[in-house]
């Protein structure tokens, strides 16, 4: 399962009546993580919280411990791609395939600066639809940190996963015979003690902040947890609860 | 079936081979032929996924992941859910008309599933994990599992039902019939679920998909009898007796009644993407002017809607040779309808939003020469199993009434059409 199913309904008859265990269960369940604080509506990783809860409401819990991210600053790339050769070399991943890839768009009629760039990887989404689509749980949420981790053992290739995922972060890797994904380096560098992504650690104009969002100490939580600048995730829609985040500003 | 009561399987076997081998050069040179096909399917398949990789040998790429391959899993799973419903009507629900195309159409099932198992074997990279983790890592949430765990039940209760129809076991073959139907009622869901259920793909996303897909079954279930069984007599060289005929011709109206139903999803579901997202409105733009058109218009809504459905009509329920034609049409184009439906929904990039140079494109796939080979694959094994099992098993005969002959019928409703090769009809 991905998600324990709240009882909702108590709740929904009677939102004024929301008693302060109701509310705690809710958080418990693992829906909500953020989003309050960006004014409530670029970020909406809280859907039925927000509907429930005045906004401005304070996420007490957060799914996971750590609960790792990632805050992405937008206006910081220069498009130089060494996050992506920081991948490469970090995950091994083959000329066919990428974990993250930095895009590039280009306003002619802008004023000014005329080109953006936007970094793009696993959402590590909440509510992942790759997990929830493999017939064998090859991928799965990692309970502790809410990675979207790869048993390659596991995966059987039917690539349902990369079909499923709303953010293109899977391709089919042939030498490891699994589909392969961004885990935020924990293969190759979290799980041996270092604190930072390879992408993160290549990046020269500090773009790509990783952390855990669950820690009020941490960068993370504090670019996520505030009002003055805008913060928002990509296809908010399809209601992934993606766990990266952009801003700018 | 076809042997002496006192003989053994060995006799048996020898007088099935016998059979097949007085087939007659045509009947030996399509078998050949579809032989070939399997072979060659196979070859390139294992070629594909285990040596040369299947990143380089099919054309499907990490945009577009599921292609002809599932489009053709998909085309021949839903051929034998259809083929399972309709054999249901005669031996399990007690109608009359439909009772001699019964034990045909359970055989066909079982072939048709067996077809899709071998395609859909060729296209993953890891079938032998399947295997061993459906069962011991299942996710209850996934459609896949559900899709694996449901046809294997179904395969099963499909060969029970066809050997229980052979031993004229009625009472355990309605049994494991509708058993049967319910594990063939919920695949098709299943697998349409699988796409259905993937709320970050606008053009699959929503709950009619599965629906619409069982009345598509049907229709694929009613062309296949149909097809098959004016082969079948053509395998034997012999007219049409008058309740198959009857039989083919009930068939037939049902096959209209579901081409109306599909043609109205059809109109239905390109008005409304119309007014839906973006995502949607690009997709039916590929579908009704774009790479996609010569598919939709011309082997779509041409050669699978209006053509068959004109020729259904026109046939009166007598022109069995015209009934032939209305179902090679449907067969043939609704393969392409299940790979229009399932590239089409992957077309459009995820990030076409973001308006970024990299996804500025909507995604192109064209099959490679490995894919079609799978895909002839599955219909070579349809076809030299549909053909050897009409020997082995003697055309079903037992099970049609006593069959008084088409003579009385009009000399050009009789007429059988000619074969040419893989399924394509010559008049």
């Amino acid at each position: 399962m991905i998600f324990k199913s709240p009882n909702r309904e108590p709740m929904i008859k009677d939102p004024e009546k929301i008693s302060e265990m109701d509310r705690r269960e809710f958080l418990k369940i693992g829906l909500v993580i953020t989003g309050v604080f960006a004014g409530g509506s670029i970020v909406s990783v809280a859907s039925a919280a927000e509907k429930l809860f005045p906004n401005g409401s304070i996420a007490e819990k957060y799914p996971y411990r750590p609960h790792y991210c990632m805050v992405i600053r937008v206006d910081r790339c220069i498009g130089c791609r060494r996050c992506v050769e920081g991948c490469v070399a970090a995950n091994a991943v083959p000329p066919y395939g990428w974990r993250t890839l930095v895009l590039e768009r280009e306003v002619r009629q802008a004023l000014g600066q005329k080109r953006e760039f936007i970094p793009v990887l696993c959402n590590q989404c909440n509510n992942p639809p790759c997990v929830r689509a493999c017939p064998v749980t090859a991928t799965y949420k990692d309970p502790q940190n809410g990675i979207v981790m790869m048993d390659n053992n596991k995966c059987i290739g039917c690539k349902i996963c990369m079909a499923a995922c709303p953010y293109d972060a899977r391709y089919y890797n042939e030498e490891r015979g699994a589909v392969d994904k961004c885990d935020f380096c924990f293969e190759t560098r979290l799980s041996r003690g270092e604190q930072s992504t390879a992408c993160q650690a290549a990046c020269p104009a500090d773009v790509r902040v990783f952390g855990d969002l669950s820690d009020p100490r941490s960068r993370v939580y504090r670019l996520v947890h505030q009002l003055q600048q805008p913060v928002w995730v990509l296809k908010k829609d399809t209601d992934a609860k993606p766990n990266i985040f952009y801003t700018k500003g | 079936m076809g042997c002496p009561e006192n003989s053994s399987w060995t006799g048996c076997i020898q007088d099935a081979g016998r059979r097949v081998f007085s087939g007659g050069p045509v009947y030996l040179f399509f078998l050949g032929l579809c032989a070939v096909l399997l072979l060659a399917g196979i070859a390139a398949g294992i070629h594909a996924v285990y040596i040369a990789g299947s990143h380089h040998a099919y054309g499907s790429t990490r945009e577009i992941p599921l292609a002809m391959l599932i489009a053709t899993y998909a085309f021949f799973v839903i051929t034998s859910t259809g083929l399972c419903l309709v054999s249901s009507i005669g031996h399990i629900f007690g109608v009359e008309r439909f009772m001699p195309i019964a034990k045909r159409a359970v055989l066909l099932s079982v072939i048709t599933i067996m077809s899709g198992f071998l395609v859909i074997g060729l296209e993953l990279e890891n079938p032998l994990r399947l295997a061993v983790y459906l069962f011991l890592s299942p996710n209850f949430t996934s459609n896949i599992w559900w899709m694996g765990v449901l046809y294997s039940f179904e395969v099963v209760l499909l060969i029970l039902e066809f050997i229980f129809i052979l031993l004229d076991n009625h009472k355990a073959s309605v049994v494991a019939g509708l058993l049967g139907i319910l594990f063939g009622i919920l695949p098709p869901s299943a697998i349409w679920g699988v796409f259905a259920m993937l709320n970050g793909r606008e053009f699959w996303y929503g709950p009619y998909l599965p629906i619409f897909f069982i009345a598509s079954a049907f229709l694929m279930g009613c062309a296949a009898v149909i097809f098959f069984t004016v082969l079948a007599y053509r395998v034997h060289r012999e007219p049409l007796d008058r309740p198959m005929a009857d039989a083919l011709a009930a068939v037939g109206k049902l096959a209209g009644v579901m081409l109306a139903v599909i043609m109205f999803f059809t109109i239905w579901r390109m008005v409304t993407l119309a007014v839906g997202g973006t995502h949607g409105m690009l997709v039916r733009d590929a579908l009704v002017s774009g790479p996609f058109a010569f598919n939709f218009w011309a082997l779509e809504v041409g050669l699978g809607m209006i053509l068959p459905f004109a020729l259904i009509l026109w046939s009166a329920g007598k022109r069995i040779g015209t009934l032939f034609l209305a179902s090679a049409l449907v067969i043939f184009s609704s393969f392409f309808m299940r790979l229009d439906m399932v590239v089409a929904g992957q077309i459009v990039p995820m990030y076409w939003e973001l308006g970024v140079r990299e996804y500025a494109k909507l995604h192109a796939y064209s099959p490679t020469g490995h894919e079609i080979l799978v895909v002839l694959a599955g219909v070579g094994l349809s076809g030299a199993a549909f053909l050897l099992g009409e020997k082995v098993f003697q055309g079903f005969r037992e099970v049609q009434l006593a069959g008084t002959s088409l003579a009385g019928m009009p000399e050009d409703d009789a007429q059988e059409p000619q074969m040419a090769s893989n399924g394509k009809v010559d008049g």
